[in-house]
């Protein structure tokens, strides 16, 4: 919905701002509510950012809308400052830097931990404005007398006083405030924020520090309330100790959930709603105190009823209106049940081709080493889970250009080994060496970004991003590295992201259907989809855990077909449990047993291995034996 | 100013707020450990508690009919809201859930403000406890030690609860693994269900215990609900020894520091929240891998 015509939606803003003092009056609404209103749109701007778009529930923001104002306004007036814009500027950053300090200790934890730590700081920074700060901040009295600007153009000046006279100034920061935030959505970095809403999980597995990340949105955010809290101060002419209560957070949280999450304008038309009905309702009803019994049932209903607020109703209603659901979704459907009849074809037609192309393919971590040295070299390695031994003292060996089938009975360890592998999870004792280097008790994230990557047993997509989009983040860290503030670019000027992309499409051939979202995705699809997320971060080897799980016949040959052609220039470790299929793709088999390699083989030395058919059959001896 | 009696009655002080706290959170601890819904409406609860005691006091003048009406009236409470509309967000995300318990907690207060005004109501304690104790060295009021003792009961009471009766077993089995719980035949939404009328009940009873201690506003659950959340950190979320030890080592630092200055209370208490997220950032009970 953000990403149509370039420059539509900021140029639409600019109308409507330019607009709103004509047409606003006309139904009845006072100056001042609408300088109110572009406040809270602005506070919400960055909030909308870590919520909406990083899935970040804070109920700490006064904390930083009240850093942000009170610095502004003790610069201008104990400290006697002359430019309000500085001031406003310089209080944006005071309260960005709390919040990279408050956000160390926040995002140790996620969820409602998260939530829980972000009310207490924010409890914490109003007392402390109250009473150890009390001398500079005005304690309960505030801070009174904060001038409004004037801008010097040289020719003339230009006052901004108080009602419409202000109104052009806050239009203008609302403006640059919602051109950047756009910018920052529509970035590599917005990509990735929308990665760890999604699936935290997987978004460090394709190579992401989702935790410099979410830091990052957690100092744009605060940024943002800084900002809009200095300009509370210049629109009120005075700076409220109240900015600083819990009701400030939460009002922020349920405008934006009113007007709707993750659309950036939620927080202004939730704000819009918010204050008219205020007013509404105190005005004109002579409601008095009732207003906001009234506006928290108006707020549980839309929560029950209307997840994504009023603009997101909306979004659904012209959907409903233009017809566009109810078209997409027969053409949806319709290809996933024609999908087995008719993608044999396509797909043996572009193996062959595919087969030539595949060492040009996205394997940029690859060496034209000899064939014969080891990519991945584990020694001894050892996985203890209290009394129970899931894997012990495993020697393993993988060459460059290989492919290695991994076949167990259940609970043999085959899952808990790639954990390790992929440093998920930390061994007990043993050491792992990929490409010559040690990565034992390495990140997940920095493994990936060597170049060791797997595709998970249960699928873990980013569900409410499309195809493209998926594909889009897994390539984004191989071209990025795990962290990198390019807040402002362009996702489309990175280059080579739209060709892997495409060629991963290609590869896991699902270049039919890159624009529909995950949750409509047939089984099938999702799966190759899963080996796909693998694939776009480039990896030099590439495990797979249980590629075949859940498959129709059918698509087992398919995929069995789409896994050669990945091998091609790749050296890649299939664990699974159908065993034609691995004996047909695998040059050498590693058989696992109760957490032991068994005997390892090529697949014919495996079918015939006495001990692998006791393992798998319960063989007499097998029996006596224990 | 700072002399022995003093440090010592504020040390008094510092474990009936512990205690009160202990209980109110072992009740979000509960909650959130089975069902794994953050009860944001927690503090509302508390309140509530306060003055449908208040009112049960009114009419009788009895203080055992306002605790019980009070307790009562939260767990039904608690009970309608969780299969009225509790129920239908287990399925969505955690942040939903943080929205709608929120707005019910406004709700919950608005109504309240709405009925009772925001002046302060105030619930005398039972003749029995009120005036002052000796305690040889010091002085000290009689209710807050009766308080300590009230609330050792209740903990006491839950603990048996949960810990030696058939429904206390299914609870912490659904806190382990509810999944599990469901399909070995128990219906974990009636389990769900009570779980959340005993933890409201928990905050109800603290509410209205509490009453004679610190009057009644309808804005008295919001403080609590913070201090709560605190304690829910540093003892580990889903863990009821973990809130009990949480909750007196709150209670002691704010009752502590407010001897030196009150308005470092919550900074002292923040420190503390802090240290603990950095040393044990599950909290000192609480166990790994539970958000």
């Amino acid at each position: 919905m953000l990403k149509q015509r370039p420059f539509l939606i900021e140029a639409l803003t600019a109308a409507g701002l330019i607009a709103a003092p004509f047409l606003l009056p006309l139904i009845g609404f006072a100056p001042n509510t609408a300088n109110r209103i572009l406040v809270w749109g602005l506070f919400g701007l960055g909030f909308d950012i870590l919520f909406g778009f990083t899935g970040l529930l804070s109920f700490g923001q006064s904390a930083f809308y009240g850093t942000g104002g009170f610095v502004a306004a003790y610069l201008l007036t104990r400290a006697g400052f002359p430019n309000v814009m500085l001031a406003l500027v310089i209080g944006m950053i005071a309260a960005a830097a709390v919040g990279y300090l408050v956000g160390l200790i926040a995002l140790r934890r996620t969820g409602i931990y998260f939530a829980m730590i972000t009310v207490a700081i924010a409890e914490v920074f109003f007392f402390v404005e109250f009473n150890p700060l009390a001398d500079w901040t005005g304690g309960e009295n505030g801070l009174p007398g904060v001038p409004t600007p004037s801008i010097h153009l040289g020719f003339t000046t230009l006052h901004f006083t108080t009602g419409w006279s202000l109104y052009p100034f806050l239009a203008f920061c609302y403006f640059i405030g919602i051109v950047l935030a756009l910018r920052i959505v529509r970035s590599p970095v917005g990509a990735v924020f929308r990665a760890i809403r999604d699936n935290p999980l997987r978004a460090t597995a394709v190579g992401h520090n989702i935790h410099s990340y979410k830091l990052t949105a957690f100092v744009i955010a605060a940024a943002y309330a800084g900002f809009a809290g200095g300009l509370l101060g210049v629109l009120q002419a005075f700076m409220p100790p109240d900015a600083f209560t819990f009701d400030t957070s939460g009002q922020l949280v349920m405008q934006t959930a009113i007007g709707g999450r993750a659309t950036l304008f939620g927080p202004l038309v939730g704000a819009a709603v918010w204050l008219s009905l205020q007013d509404f309702l105190q005005a004109t009803l002579g409601l008095g105190a009732a207003w906001k019994l009234v506006l928290g049932i108006v707020f549980v209903l839309l929560v029950c009823f209307l997840r994504n607020g009023i603009i997101g109703g909306i979004a659904s209603l012209y959907d409903l209106a233009t017809g566009k659901r109810a078209a997409q979704e027969p053409k949806d459907v319709l290809p996933a049940t024609n999908a087995p009849a008719e993608q044999p074809q396509p797909a043996a037609e572009a193996s062959p081709a595919r087969q030539t192309d595949a060492p040009s393919a996205p394997a940029t971590h690859l060496e034209d080493g000899t064939t014969a040295s080891p990519i991945l070299q584990a020694r001894g390695l050892t996985k203890r889970y209290g009394g129970l031994l899931a894997n012990s003292d495993i020697d393993f060996r993988v060459n460059r250009g290989e492919l290695r089938g991994i076949i167990g009975p259940n609970g043999a360890g085959k899952s808990t080994f790639f954990k390790m592998l992929t440093c998920e999870v930390p061994p007990t004792s043993g050491t792992i060496v990929f490409e010559g280097n040690d990565i034992t008790g390495m990140t997940v994230t920095d493994v990936c970004q060597r170049g060791l990557t797997k595709s998970y047993q249960v699928n873990q997509l980013f569900a409410g991003l499309t195809v493209r989009e998926n594909l889009t983040i897994a390539a984004l860290s191989a071209l990025r590295g795990k962290f990198r503030l390019d807040l402002f670019r362009r996702i489309q000027n990175i280059p080579g992201l739209s060709e892997r992309v495409e060629q991963t499409l290609e590869l896991v051939n699902l270049t039919a259907r890159p624009d529909t979202p995950v949750s409509e995705l047939a089984y099938g699809e999702k799966r190759r989809l899963e080996i796909g997320l693998a694939l776009a971060t480039a990896p030099s080897l590439l495990l797979l855990d249980e590629p075949l799980a859940g498959m129709s016949p059918r698509e087992r040959v398919e995929t069995v077909k789409l896994l050669k052609s990945i091998s091609q220039g790749r050296t890649m470790i299939i664990i699974d449990h159908d065993m034609d299929a691995l004996f047909e793709l695998a040059e050498r088999v590693t058989v696992l047993q109760e957490g032991r390699v068994l005997v390892e083989g090529t697949p014919q030395e495996i079918k015939n291995n006495t001990t692998v058919q006791e393992a798998y059959l319960g063989g007499v001896h097998g029996v006596l034996a224990a | 100013m700072i002399n022995w009696p003093n440090f010592v009655s504020q040390l008094f002080n510092g474990l009936a707020l512990g205690a009160l706290l202990a209980l109110i959170s072992s009740g979000l601890t509960i909650i959130y450990g089975t069902l794994g819904v953050l009860n944001l409406a927690h503090g509302a609860m508390f309140m509530i508690g306060g003055y449908a005691g208040y009112v049960a006091f009114e009419y009788t003048h009895s203080f055992t009919a306002a605790v019980i009406a009070g307790s009562l009236f939260v767990m039904v409470l608690g009970v309608v809201m969780e299969r009225v509309i509790i129920r239908h967000f287990y399925q969505r995300p955690h942040e939903d859930q943080l929205l709608v318990t929120f707005g019910l907690g406004i709700c919950f207060v608005e109504i309240v403000r709405l009925l009772f005004g925001s002046q302060s109501q105030m619930v005398p304690p039972p003749p029995l406890f009120q005036g002052i104790t000796s305690l040889g060295f010091m002085f000290y009021p009689t209710y807050r030690l009766a308080v300590v003792g009230i609330v050792a009961v209740a903990l006491g009471t839950l603990f048996i609860v949960l810990y030696r009766t058939r429904l206390g077993m299914i609870v912490r089995a659904g806190i382990e693994d509810s999944v599990m719980v469901d399909s070995l035949g128990i219906n974990v939404y009636r389990v769900f269900m009570i779980v959340f009328g005993i933890g409201a009940m928990a905050a109800g009873f603290a509410g209205i215990v509490n009453a004679p201690v610190v009057s009644l506003t309808p804005g008295v659950g919001d403080d609590i609900l913070v201090e709560t959340f605190v304690v829910v950190v540093i003892g580990g979320v889903g863990s009821f020894p973990g809130a009990i030890l949480g909750g007196l080592i709150a209670g002691e630092i704010i009752s502590v520091t407010s001897m030196f200055n009150p308005s470092y209370a919550y900074v002292m208490l923040f420190a503390a929240m802090t240290l603990v997220l950095v040393l044990r950032p599950h909290g000192l009970l609480g166990t790994q891998g539970r958000e």
